[in-house]
């Protein structure tokens, strides 16, 4: 079962009880111990791999050495032979018998250690995602758990004040009186301006003498004029 | 940002493209941000700071107050608007619908403000595109 799904049914199997944190904090602790111990063998299990690899190394090197001495002994016996002293050539072929058994163990001690390398390593790539994967997975846990408190805590506030949250008829209704309201002031600006434009022409034409005021006393004086 | 009171404080005296933000503090289990984004009112945002995240929820209605024959209606088109909707996503809180948003704890006063104004802007679209699933 992969994290999601873990996470889902988490999420399903807490939805009843809302309130319920997925994961107390006792196992929740429990949890991240395991992951450090976790950390802890992991840290260890490095060391021993450089110390494996340390030994690889020297077991190489002794390798490398005891076959130089055997080449260099098998040097002398055929010169002993040369010589044809048949007992300082026996003595040195015994020598370099020797030296294979001892060349032999080597690789099998070489072959082990190859061996441990090549598991440590799978086993610290294993353990670095088992712990990525725990990590990540207890990320998660903390944050659900903390936006499941912060949301109840939001609720609460919600539910637990009439006037922190109307209905949303009531929400919609205001919104819309605001925008009417502002379409209003938006219609009356327009209205205003259009006026006042207007109340601008009507002074220019009279200024220019176009359109004549209603009542001027030159028109009065006319109309008395001719009763 | 990961101190509401402070946070509470500097949005007290900021501006973002032409609104402010008035709070009030709710003590509780987790300290709750309430929010109003001036002329955007009548949609509160509440605020809440985790060691994660910063969340901020607007809740639009109670399953109550939506016809309970176009409730599936309902949450198929708000599955289709989530993504087409700026920062914000919808979600179920218990009995609640709410649009929410989520930050980061590094994010700006800049990012939270926008957030808040998106959100409380998102809610009001929300409710007025959604009227006709209210009872």
């Amino acid at each position: 079962m992969n994290i999601v799904t873990k996470l889902l049914t988490a999420i399903r199997g807490s939805a009843r009880e809302i309130g319920e944190a997925v994961v107390d904090t006792q196992s929740l602790r429990i949890f991240e111990q395991e992951i450090h111990d976790s950390k802890q063998n992991l840290e260890e299990a490095k060391s021993g791999l450089t110390e494996v690899i340390a030994k690889k190394m020297a077991i190489e090197r002794r390798l490398e050495s005891s076959k130089s001495e055997i080449s260099e002994n098998e040097g002398y016996v055929v010169k002993a032979l040369e010589k044809e002293d048949e007992a300082l050539a026996l003595e040195v072929a015994e020598k370099i018998a020797g030296l294979e058994a001892k060349v032999e163990e080597q690789i099998v001690e070489l072959d082990s250690y190859v061996r441990n390398t090549e598991i440590l390593k799978t086993q610290i790539k294993e353990a670095e995602k088992i712990i990525a994967e725990h990590e990540r997975e207890l990320a998660m846990v903390k944050t659900r758990e903390s936006v499941q408190s912060a949301t109840k805590s939001v609720t609460q506030t919600v539910t637990a004040n009439d006037s922190a949250i109307g209905s949303a008829r009531e929400s919609l209704e205001r919104i819309k009186k605001k925008q009417q309201n502002e379409q209003d002031k938006l219609e009356a600006g327009i209205q205003l301006r259009k006026d006042m434009e207007g109340d601008d022409l009507e002074q220019k034409l009279k200024a220019s003498g176009i359109k004549k005021e209603k009542h001027s006393a030159e028109e009065v004086l006319a109309r008395l004029k001719k009763k | 940002m990961n101190n509401l009171q402070e946070l509470s404080n500097q949005l007290a005296n900021y501006e973002f493209k032409g609104h402010q933000f008035s709070c009030l503090t709710i003590e509780g289990d987790y300290k709750v941000l309430r929010v109003e984004v001036s002329e955007l009112e009548e949609m509160p945002i509440f605020l809440t700071i985790t060691e994660t995240q910063i969340l901020c929820i607007s809740y639009l209605f109670n399953k109550d107050e939506i016809f309970e024959a176009k409730q599936a209606e309902l949450n198929q088109y708000l599955l289709e608007l989530n993504v087409p909707m700026p920062l914000s996503a919808f979600a179920v809180i218990d009995d609640y619908y709410a649009i929410f948003g989520a930050l980061s704890c590094g994010s700006t006063l800049d990012s939270v403000s926008d957030e808040l104004v998106t959100l409380a802007a998102n809610s009001i679209d929300s409710l007025q595109a959604l009227e006709e699933f209210i009872k």
